[in-house]
Parts: structure tokens; sequence; C-alpha cells
């Protein structure tokens, strides 16, 4: 059900992402939006080494998951506090729109942003889900086992 | 310290590990329990890597992105309605006319009203130049400094701006927004209210590709309006299109420069509540 984009920026994952400009504009909300991620996971983290950060994203909100896996070295990179998240990677949840219906109370998942039933096509509908924006979690490192 | 699979991070995942519910918890409290949890791999990872096994622990956070920005944008907040001034976040794509706009707007209502500008710009003052000699008070916020230059205004950039405006003078602020359809929409400053500016120039299937600005608007400013005769723009598919993302959004006919519709923005701004059709007021 839930797409998931991954990788750090040195992987073909992130390497794919090269394309963007960073500085150009486009790619820049994304980093702002990974500082606001290493911000969040440095503070929880209190030191301990970060493996892997998740986050759940909906659709109708307007962030490439691909930009973010890309940017998310970059942001942490230069960050005051932030070495805890070396190596780490950034991994995307995307929760699809869904709305249901206010006439027939039909639950549909939105394939475009128009906010329509899709059974009855009534535009009277409520938003259920799509606008999630969180960190949900993160993996921390614990001492290697011998196996 | 644990070692991490070196070759497990490259591959989107086609299984995500579910996370049981998409909502966050009720209490929207965030939450701090790490617990051990069969996570000892990451997904996605293959093969046994005999001679190690890397210790993992989860950590909930359950915690919003942007929440640092939504409290700086809530104590902003706080003194705009301490100081009983209105403030209307105003945002386009490059160049659909919000400067032009904004300087008819001082034209028309300066001198009735005590009005702030805050122009969110990247590198220049350029724009805050233009609206220099209406009798507001501008202040200018570069976006420039830092990693390459932010496009959009947040609420810390505005809070910085606040001690350079009168607010105790003040009735109105108008925030002109960096030129940019996709970010400024995701940052809320502690406006009161969100105008857009559409120019007929940009195609009337906009709000279908940048729904998320769209839908954040409370009144969409249809401007250029004066060029529609050279344009085969179509209206009615525009209005079809951002109802489809924003239904029975307020729209306004504006032409920044012949006039047109500029009084009736100028109402809105005046008491959004005497706007037809307007939303009720949030205070
Ligand atoms: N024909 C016509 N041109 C307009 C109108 N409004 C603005 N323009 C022109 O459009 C261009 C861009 O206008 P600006 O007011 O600078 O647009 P902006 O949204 O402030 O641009 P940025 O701040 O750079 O994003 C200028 O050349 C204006 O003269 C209008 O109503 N009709
Ligand atoms: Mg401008
Ligand atoms: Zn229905």
């Amino acid at each position: 059900m839930f797409k998931e984009s991954g990788g750090t920026s040195g992987s073909p994952a992130g390497r794919q992402g090269a394309r963007l400009d960073v500085r150009g504009g486009r790619a820049v909300h994304e980093l702002s939006i990974c500082r606001s991620v290493a911000d969040i996971v440095a503070r929880h983290a209190a030191g301990r080494p970060v493996t892997r950060v998740h986050l759940r994203v909906g659709a109708l909100r307007q962030v490439v998951p691909d930009t973010l896996v890309y940017c998310w070295e970059l942001a942490h990179a230069d960050a005051a506090g932030a070495e805890v998240l070396a190596g780490s990677v950034l991994v995307v949840e995307s929760v699809p729109a869904g709305v249901r219906c206010r006439r027939c109370g039909v639950h549909s998942e939105l394939a475009v942003p128009i906010l329509r039933c899709a059974a009855c096509g009534t535009t009277d509908v409520v938003l259920v889900s799509g606008e999630e924006f969180l960190v949900t979690s993160f993996e921390v490192a614990t001492d290697a086992v011998e196996a | 310290m644990g070692r991490f699979h070196p070759h497990a991070n490259s591959q989107p995942h086609a299984n995500s590990q579910p996370h049981a519910n998409s909502q966050p918890h009720q209490n929207g409290q965030p939450h701090d329990h790490p617990h051990k949890d069969g996570h000892a791999r990451p997904p996605g990872s293959v093969g046994d890597h005999s001679g190690y096994r890397t210790g993992a622990e989860r950590v909930e956070v359950l915690e919003r992105i942007l929440g640092e920005n939504e409290r700086v944008a809530r104590a902003n907040r706080a003194a705009f309605d301490a100081a009983g001034v209105t403030v209307v976040n105003l945002m386009s794509a490059p160049g659909a006319g919000k400067t032009t706009l904004l300087a008819e707007t001082l034209r028309r209502l300066a001198p009735h009203r005590r009005i702030g500008v805050i122009e969110g710009d990247i590198e220049t003052s350029l724009d805050a130049d233009r609206l220099d000699g209406f009798g507001a008070s501008i202040a200018l916020v570069n976006t420039g400094n830092g990693f390459g230059g932010e496009c959009h205004l947040d609420a810390p950039m505005i809070a910085s701006a606040l001690p350079r405006l009168p607010l105790a003078e003040l009735d109105l602020i108008i925030i002109e927004n960096v030129g940019n359809l996709v970010c400024p929409a995701e940052f809320a400053v502690g406006e009161d209210r969100r105008a857009m500016v559409f120019a007929v120039t940009e195609g009337e299937e906009k709000p279908l590709k940048y729904p998320v600005m769209f839908r954040s608007a409370d009144l969409v400013l249809v401007n250029k309006t004066d060029l529609l005769p050279h344009l085969d723009f179509d209206t009615e598919a525009f209005r079809r299109n951002l109802d489809a993302v924003n239904p029975g959004v307020d729209v306004l006919a504006v032409s920044a420069r012949t006039g047109e519709g500029v009084n009736a923005w100028c109402d809105w701004l005046a008491d959004p509540l005497g706007a037809p059709g307007a939303a009720p007021a949030r205070r």
C-alpha cells in the first residue's frame, strides 16, 4: 500500500537525484524540510548513532520523496549537533490522499489531487488522509554482537 | 558501535514495513519510547552477513516535521493579535504581478490606513524599492543567506522582520512571499489569510499541477486580465480546475496594469467579512 523511497546521497537512488539543482530553487524546499527533520531526530537521538529515519508524507504535500532522500545528507552534513546522523538513511512512507463522501459515505483514494467521490462524483467530501507530514521513528545502532 | 549493512540502503523498498496506523496518536503528543524490536535488519537487506549481527533499536517519534515553524508562526500570530494588526500572506509564481498589485494597493489604501509590507526576496531590494514613497512601512527579508537561498519565507524570517515594523501603529501587514508556486504554501508564517496571485498567462491547468498552494488560498486573484484578448485562456476551465482542488474559493479578476478589480481587492483587504462570499474571518 505504501510506496517507499530510500537511499543515502551517495547511493544509486541519490545519484538519480543529482540531476536536481539543489541551489536552483526547486530542491531548496526539500532541503529546509530535511533540516527540520535533522533537528528533530538529533534532539531525540541524544547522542546515539542513527541508522535510519522514517518519515510519513501525505500525497497532498508538495514534497518529492526522492528529493528528500537526495537532500538528506546535505541537510545534516554541516549541521551542528547532527553528527549522530552521519551515514543515516531517510525512508519516506507515502500516504495516498483519501476522501470520505458526505453524500454516499464511500471512501475513495485519489490518484489526482481532485477532491471528489469516486462513487457518486460529488465534491462534497471530507479529506481523511494525504496531508500527513511526520517524523514517525528512527533506528539507532546498538553494539554489534559477534554471532 | 553497531555496523550497518553497507548495501542495504541503496534500494527503494517495495516491501515496506507497514507502520500499522497511518494516523498520528490522537493526543498529538510527541513521545519517545525506545523499544527493542524485530528491526535488527533494515527492511530490504538480504543475505546472511555472518560474523555480525547488527543491533538496532527503534525510537518512536511522531513529531510534525514543520512543528518548529508552526510554533514560531503561532508566536508571530500572537504578536499580530496583540498589536491588533491583520496579516495577509500574498503568494504566487515568479512574475505573476504581486509587486505591481501591491503598488496599486498602496496607492489606494496607504492614504487611509496604516500599512506595513514585508518583502521576501531572494537577493535584491528591487521589489521593496518599487514600494517606496507610498507612505507604507517596508521591511525587506532577503532569503538568500544560508544554503543557496530559500525559496520561501518561513515563520522565523517573519519574526526577524517584526522589530523593523512599527507593529502597534499598523492596521494591516501584507507579506509579499518569494515568487514560487511550490514552497511558500508549506510554511505558515502567522498570517490571518492567504491570497494568491495567478496570472492568466500561466495557463488554466495550474491548479491541478500545484494544488497545495491553490488549496491553501483564501482568495485567488486572477491577474493580467488586460491580456485576455491576446490569449486563449479558458476562464471557465480555470475555475473548474480551481474548484477541483479548492471548492468554492473566492476569486477576483484583476489587472494591476489597468486597475480593474483592484478596488474590490482593497475592499477584501479592508474587510474580508464584508467581501462577497468571503469565508468567516478568524477573529
Ligand atoms: N499586462 C500586465 N502586466 C502585468 C500586470 N501585473 C504585472 N504585470 C507585469 O508582470 C511583470 C512581473 O510583475 P511583478 O509585479 O514584478 O511580479 P511579482 O509577482 O512581484 O514577481 P516576483 O516578485 O519576481 O515573483 C512586470 O513586467 C509587470 O509589469 C497586469 O495586470 N497586466
Ligand atoms: Mg515581486
Ligand atoms: Zn459519494
